[in-house]
């Protein structure tokens, strides 16, 4: 078993999976070099030439409008040739498996894969199966890992905090379903981040979430005390009632974030989410639109930082 | 044809007698003629020089599929059988999760004839413990036994009604049938594919908590200390689990139960890199969990190991972990992995093969396990030093999945013999 199989045996990134196992250099480095892409997407004609003649498949097993969109917009802006397919709706039905369809675009001369999979793994799966030269790229694999969400998210602390070292960092809500907070989680501590807490009711943090490195806060008012960030996550429809939660309106009461709870953290804290929203359940409008917010930088961020991790899988920065 | 066999120079090791000499061993007319001196006029057909290598009873495996019927694109009966003896194997019992599941006389009866007509390792089916696994009707169980079947088991299909349990339980006790079941409570389960804890939440696997087999564990305790049924639990999985049964057993409860092999050896740490040939049921547990049972086994609190053989195709497990088919390749991994447990405890060699013999038999109330005079020649003569790398090529059942794939085990099955047919010889 290869203990970290994005990364070479000369230390390069050849897919990115996980940020668990990312060195702070690699994160770093992946930041970095989104920084310089920021700057590309201001300009009049938002396109750089480093992935010109490289075909890039967007593969989504399952649906997701925005995130399949940031990923397209991000292999235009490097000059690749985006192929986006919906696979959920057709070869599976069809009783193709997951491989025998990678198979078959990777004979159409595929150099990257973006995944979006329902099942913890498929990205690993796949990884394993690709041929040497062809990059996969985890778009978000079932409640396991939303890497470049993570790395985002990262890019977006650092825009406004600068120095991770000194931050106490809060994941509210759905801990248990997200990917996104688990990416989040070990790219804060790998970065050097001292607390980073997670808040939530019983049912919706993991059992043994502590072991990575987190406190565990069931009370939303203590765990928000002296926040520099703030991360909710979404509650899922279809966690809103049934044996993890009695309402939605009981989970406002106790988790959601307004305005008075945001009053516990620094005054200074920024509030983060990695959309889309459920205004009036996880976070209350006048704290998404208000001014501690930076819920719309985030997206604008994402591209660029999905626009280096991918430069980087090709070698071209 | 039954030969007469003289094995010469074989450490012969007996569990149930606690026998471990070298000596030579005699087989005539499908038994065990003697050990030590020839019977008067013993003449052999054949003389094994069986130096260096132990001649142990025939392994005896309270759980390996055969998947037939319904799932001969998994593995055949021949294929199977063949693993089996490959293994070491001269009797098993085979749970009824075929398809259709063995419910029916017919079935049985089949199965049983099927496997004679190949004449390999001997077959004891498992009748379902309720039509068609479904957990609402009780089986046949009088005509199922009649056909051939040792006991009842529901296999790894949810028995929700726990009315539906009490009366087959009460119906089984009223004829002295036993009851097989593996504790995990289905509702508490729910859709998880690994141990509930640290690796499942770092993996993001929908987990299935140590309380889905302790819930289950108690309502099953309960219901054989009111019912007097005979009880054989299936597969253990957690310490906790462990504790219960060891408690249940010293309140006199006719319990009996059983890990199976890859449990000894393996935790949810294992699957760290959704490995899908680590997706087992019940799955890896806590290394905690994965050492009580090790010590169970040696304390004889869990009775036997098994296989738990279970042939995938490799298609079922081409996918992500959590759509990956549970199960492993076992038969062939069992007499080595056995070694390598007895070698951890630090047990000799008798007490570590017991666990494969004398005990499994005792469960299944079957004439096996033993070497003494008279008893059924089942013999496995084996090079316990012998270094194999686990792989495909190196496996005789169509079921080549194995977390163990790529490592090398010591212990390899060299000569296995059934009622005095030598049926495998490497």
């Amino acid at each position: 078993m290869n203990p970290n199989p994005q990364v070479d045996s000369q230390g390069r990134l050849i897919h990115l999976l996980t940020t668990e196992g990312l060195s702070a250099q690699m994160i770093r480095h992946i930041l970095d070099t989104a920084s310089q892409f920021v700057s590309v997407n201001e300009r009049e004609v938002k396109k750089v030439p480093l992935l010109r003649g490289k075909s890039i498949f967007n593969v989504f097993f399952e649906n997701s409008t925005r995130t399949r969109t940031t990923f397209e917009i991000a292999a235009k802006r490097l000059s690749a040739d985006v192929i986006n397919l919906n696979i959920g709706a057709s070869s599976t039905a069809k009783g193709e498996t997951l491989l025998d369809t990678i198979w078959n675009l990777q004979a159409m001369d595929a150099d990257m894969f973006v995944v979006r999979h329902a099942e913890a793994g498929a990205p690993h799966l796949i990884a394993r199966h690709v041929k040497p030269g062809v990059h996969v790229v985890n778009a978000g694999d079932g409640r396991h890992a939303h890497p470049t969400q993570g790395l985002l998210d990262m890019y977006t602390i650092r825009h406004y905090k600068k120095d991770f070292t000194r931050l106490v960092v809060a994941i509210v809500g759905d801990v248990l379903h997200s990917r996104v907070a688990r990416s989040e989680i070990h790219a804060l501590k790998t970065l050097g981040v001292p607390e980073v807490r997670v808040i939530g009711p019983k049912t919706l943090l993991p059992v043994d979430i502590e072991r990575l490195g987190v406190r565990v806060f069931h009370d939303l008012a203590e765990g928000l005390r002296d926040c520099d960030v703030i991360i909710t996550l979404r509650l899922q429809n279809e966690r809103m009632s049934g044996p993890l939660l009695p309402s939605a309106g009981e989970f406002h009461k106790a988790y959601g974030l307004t305005p008075e709870r945001l009053a516990r953290a620094r005054p200074d804290a920024i509030v983060m989410h990695p959309g889309p929203l459920n205004r009036g359940v996880e976070i209350d409008s006048g704290v998404a639109d208000g001014t501690h917010s930076v819920i719309m930088p985030q997206v604008t961020f994402g591209i660029a930082v999905r626009m280096a991790v991918m430069a980087i899988l090709a070698g071209n920065a | 044809m039954n030969l007469r066999i003289d094995i010469r120079n074989a450490r012969v090791i007996d569990p149930a007698t606690g026998r471990d000499e070298t000596v030579p061993l005699f087989i005539a007319d499908g038994r065990i003629a003697a050990i030590g001196s020839a019977p008067d006029g013993f003449r052999p057909d054949r003389t094994i020089d069986a130096k260096g290598l132990v001649a142990c009873p025939g392994l005896v495996d309270l759980s390996a599929r055969l998947r037939e019927p319904g799932f001969e694109y998994r593995a055949t009966l021949e294929s199977e059988m063949q693993a089996a003896v490959a293994g070491g194997v001269t009797s098993l019992a085979c749970p009824p999760d075929t398809d259709p599941p063995l419910d029916e006389p017919g079935l049985v009866e089949m199965l049983k004839r099927r496997a004679e007509s190949l004449r390999q390792a001997r077959v004891y089916p498992l009748g379902a413990l309720t039509l068609g696994l479904k957990g609402q009707k009780i089986a046949e169980m009088g005509e199922l036994a009649e056909a051939g079947c040792i006991g009842f088991f529901q296999a790894d299909k949810p028995l929700t009604d726990l009315n539906v349990l009490l009366q087959a339980m009460r119906y089984a006790a009223t004829f002295g049938h036993a009851v097989w079941l593996r504790p995990q409570d289905s509702h508490l389960a729910h859709g998880g594919v690994a141990h509930e804890g640290e690796v499942s939440t770092r993996l993001g696997l929908p987990a299935i908590p140590e309380v889905a087999e302790t819930v289950a564990l108690h309502a099953i305790l309960e219901l054989a200390e009111t019912t007097g049924a005979r009880v054989h639990l299936a597969r253990l999985s957690t310490a906790r689990g462990v504790a219960l049964v060891a408690a249940a057993k010293a309140r006199g409860l006719a319990v009996t139960c059983d890990v199976g092999i890859h449990h000894l050896h393996l935790c949810d740490r294992d699957a760290g890199d959704f490995n899908a040939n680590m997706n087992l049921v019940p799955p890896l547990r806590s290394p905690r969990d994965r050492d009580a049972l090790r010590r169970a086994l040696a304390d004889g609190i869990i009775d036997a190991v098994c296989s738990d053989h279970t042939p995938v195709d490799d298609d079922a497990k081409q996918v992500p972990f959590g759509e990956a088919e549970p199960g492993a390749t076992g038969l062939e991994l069992l007499l080595p992995l056995v070694l390598e447990w007895g070698a951890k405890m630090k047990l000799p060699l008798a007490a570590t093969l017991a666990a494969v013999t004398s005990r499994p038999a005792a469960v299944l109330g079957i004439e096996a396990g033993s070497l003494v005079a008279g008893s059924a020649a089942d013999v496995c003569l084996f090079d316990p030093e012998r270094p194999w790398i686990v792989s495909t090529a190196a496996l005789a059942s169509q079921g080549r999945n194995s977390p163990f794939l790529g490592l090398e085990l010591a212990g390899r099955v060299t000569t296995t013999i059934v009622g005095g047919r030598i049926v495998y010889a490497a």
